[in-house]
């Protein structure tokens, strides 16, 4: 029985994977793990960098949207960068992940009251108000972000900005 | 403690790194390093072009197996290292690339002869370095050197701005390297090698794959030893030629798309594929998901990224070549493949390289049985790319490893003859062909005068057809034989024998049979000068075997010829 080597022509299920990256704090390294990603066509949903307890250390959180293979060659190429010091996968771990929103959402005076109401129940917080919008900031994990932004479009959101997700083992 | 400048600790540092010789071109950015070099006991040859630089580098570290030292100017001149840089890096060659860079202030300024050198060849390096304070310029050359040649090898660009080369500090080399980021596994796992062994022994029809990374190692002696001691037969990829004899019973020669038919014919069977250093290129495995459908694979690589990365792998093993296979002639067994090298051997009689021999005109493969006749097997062969590239694969047999040169992965028309500069230089001693063809040894003819300068007795083989040979080959193949722009001229231009007396090189034309043996001869007596022998081929010969591409690599074109 010929053997299946090769998944080319199978189809590949493609999953949302974290993966954190404590990489040496100088300039060009973002540039390193930014172009090898472009260069092997992985896709990054989204990135966030910032220095760690030690300043000489950043740590990136990087989720890419991959199928198994991908995500092992992903893994395996960010740890072939010579300024990469550690690649750990989250995804399957037990991880904390938060991420921050900026959401402006249209407002008229018959949904004011709904909208704020929104707001308390999810912990978020006004952070400006106009007569026709107001900026609310929320956090939390993927999850609880996503149903936030669900629960607000219907309003109508004028501008969404989100930080990208960080995570921590637990 | 003395000061001294930036271009003066570069070049105590390249000493102190044991670099003998560079080749490179000055330009206004690196005028302090050529200047300080002009009195240091460190070699530099003057190319023609950058990109002749860098390749004579990488060629100079295939062959030696030292670190390739390479250098130019900001802008254009780093520019111009590019190809050649890349083309270090897809095979996987040590090599560190200098280049100026304008004054650190001026960076991002768009200055005169200013590029992003590090932006630009990021995706084709190992690692590079902007050097922006001199009080690092040694430690990073250190650790280029260190990057460069342990690991999986690859080419480091070390971009200098020019102020950092006249700025002035303390000079102390470091006597070790540690970066906590990098650390290359050498080792095999002991567990993995023990089930490798156990696979082995227990294989019914395997097949060794073995790839540039055993030149590499310098693993050619483990390798011998381990087809010895298991009798598996074994088939090289073009950048492991010379890594066992192809002289040898057990030797399938090169395999992939213009392999030999028995080596694709083994592979597509085999229940065993112990891949050593290799990576699974398409030109090799044909179509993925057809490539040795019945075999379970071993894959033996330094590089981690290597494995599964084209090909699932059933048992891997990170590690040095020469260490894993040490580990492994230790343990392993031979299995019991009587039948298996029965059928290897008729696949051998069956389906031998052949070529045409009854057409008239001079036949390309005639002349590289020549060139090996009369050279016993014993040169240094460089090439360039296309059918000539092929045929000094399948036609010349290697049996010496770091003797067969050529552009593997990058596939870089022009490399041949610049890459016999390197290897001549390397091997002062040795007889050094560049066998090209007229298209690729165009694109860095003008080496010619670096050659007569520096008095190298070079014999460029020209495989002379007046087509860009290969493209040619594929247009007949599947374009109609509609030959849009792969005709470079049938007689001239140029005239070769004048274009390499104009230089100051030995000319020689040959047009018939009787006339390359002599012509041969003649050429490996003069040891002053290059010597360039125009042979004019068979215009319309094409390379066969082949598997077409995207194509399993049991279908071959011509293995029947």
């Amino acid at each position: 029985m010929p053997k299946k080597k090769n998944g080319q022509t199978q189809k590949r299920k493609i999953g949302r994977h974290i993966i954190t990256a404590l990489v040496e704090n100088h300039f060009g390294v973002l540039a390193h793990v930014s172009g090898l990603f472009s260069a092997r066509g992985f896709n990054i949903a989204s990135l966030a960098v910032g220095e760690t307890e030690d300043p000489t250390v950043s740590r990136m959180t990087i989720v890419v949207e991959a199928d198994d293979r991908t995500l092992e060659q992903v893994k395996k190429q960010l740890n072939r960068l010579i300024d990469v010091i550690k690649v750990v996968e989250l995804t399957g771990k037990d991880f904390i992940d938060r991420e921050l929103i900026l959401v402006k959402v249209k407002i008229s005076s018959k949904t004011r009251a709904e909208i704020i109401q929104i707001v308390d129940v999810f912990d978020a917080k006004i952070v400006q108000a106009t007569d026709q919008t107001i900026t609310i900031e929320a956090t939390g994990d993927q999850q609880k972000t996503q149903a936030f932004l669900e629960l607000l479009e219907k309003y109508g959101i004028a501008e969404v900005v989100r930080t990208g997700r960080i995570a921590m083992e637990r | 403690m003395k000061k001294m400048t930036g271009a003066h600790i570069l070049v105590e540092s390249l000493l102190k790194e044991g670099v003998e010789v560079m080749f490179g071109y000055p330009g206004g950015s690196v005028l302090p390093f050529f200047d300080v070099l002009m009195d240091a006991p460190l070699r530099h040859v003057l190319m023609r072009h950058e990109q002749a630089a860098a390749h004579a580098a990488d060629s100079y570290a295939r062959v030696t197996g030292k670190v390739g030292v390479c250098v130019a100017t900001s802008g254009p001149g780093a520019t111009n290292l590019v190809t050649g840089i890349a083309n270090a890096y897809m095979d996987s060659i040590p090599m560190v690339a200098i280049t100026g860079q304008v004054k650190t202030f001026l960076i991002g300024n768009d200055a005169f002869q200013e590029a992003d050198v590090t932006g630009i060849t990021r995706p084709i390096t190992k690692h590079n370095y902007l050097v922006k304070d001199v009080r690092n310029l040694a430690r990073i050359v250190k650790e280029a050197f260190y990057i460069a040649s342990t690991g999986r090898p690859g080419p480091v660009v070390i971009d200098l701005p020019v102020d950092v080369t006249v700025a002035e500090t303390e000079f102390t080399y470091p006597k070790s390297v540690t970066i906590r980021s990098y650390k290359p596994t050498y080792k095999g796992h002991v567990k993995q090698i023990e089930k490798a062994a156990d696979v082995i022994v227990k294989s019914k029809r395997p097949v060794l794959y073995v790839g540039g990374g055993i030149i590499l190692a310098n693993a050619s002696q483990e390798l011998r030893e381990f087809v010895s001691k298991t009798g598996i037969p074994i088939t090289t990829t073009l950048l492991a030629l010379g890594s066992f004899p192809e002289t040898d019973p057990l030797a399938l020669e090169m395999l992939g798309m213009h392999g030999t038919a028995y080596a694709n014919h083994a592979v597509q069977e085999s229940d065993l594929l112990i891949a050593i250093g290799a990576r699974f290129d398409d030109r090799v495995t044909g179509k993925l998901d057809e490539f040795a459908p019945h075999a379970q694979i071993i894959h033996i690589d330094i590089d981690p990224t290597a494995i599964s990365k084209n090909v699932e792998v059933d048992i891997p093993i990170v590690g040095d070549c020469k260490h894993v296979l040490r580990e492994l002639n230790k343990i392993a067994k031979p299995p019991k493949i009587d039948t298996w090298i029965k059928q290897i051997k008729t696949w051998k009689k069956k389906y031998p390289l052949k070529y045409d021999t009854k057409t008239p005109g001079l036949a390309p493969q005639f002349v590289i049985e020549k060139l090996y006749e009369a050279t016993q097997g014993k040169a240094v062969i460089a090439t360039g790319v296309g059918q000539h590239q092929m045929w000094a694969a399948q036609f010349y047999k290697y049996s010496l490893p770091r003797h067969f040169v050529s552009s593997g992965g990058l596939g870089t028309m022009g490399f041949g003859f610049p890459a016999a500069i390197g290897a001549q230089v390397g091997r002062p001693n040795e007889t050094v062909i560049c066998i090209d063809g007229d298209g690729s040894f165009q694109m860095t003819s003008q080496e010619l005068a670096t050659a007569v300068v520096e008095k190298l007795p070079i014999k460029i083989a020209l495989i002379d057809n007046g087509y860009l040979g290969m493209v040619r080959q594929w247009q007949e193949l599947f374009y109609k034989k509609r030959y849009s722009h792969t005709c470079i001229g049938d007689t001239c231009p140029p005239d070769f024998i004048k274009l390499a007396e104009a230089y100051g090189a030995c000319g020689i034309r040959v047009t018939k049979e009787a006339e390359v043996m002599p012509a041969i001869k003649e050429a490996l007596k003069i040891k002053d000068r290059p010597c360039l022998l125009d042979f004019r081929v068979r215009r319309e010969e094409n390379v066969f075997p082949m598997v077409a591409a995207g194509r399993p690599l049991h279908e071959m074109l011509g293995a029947m010829a």
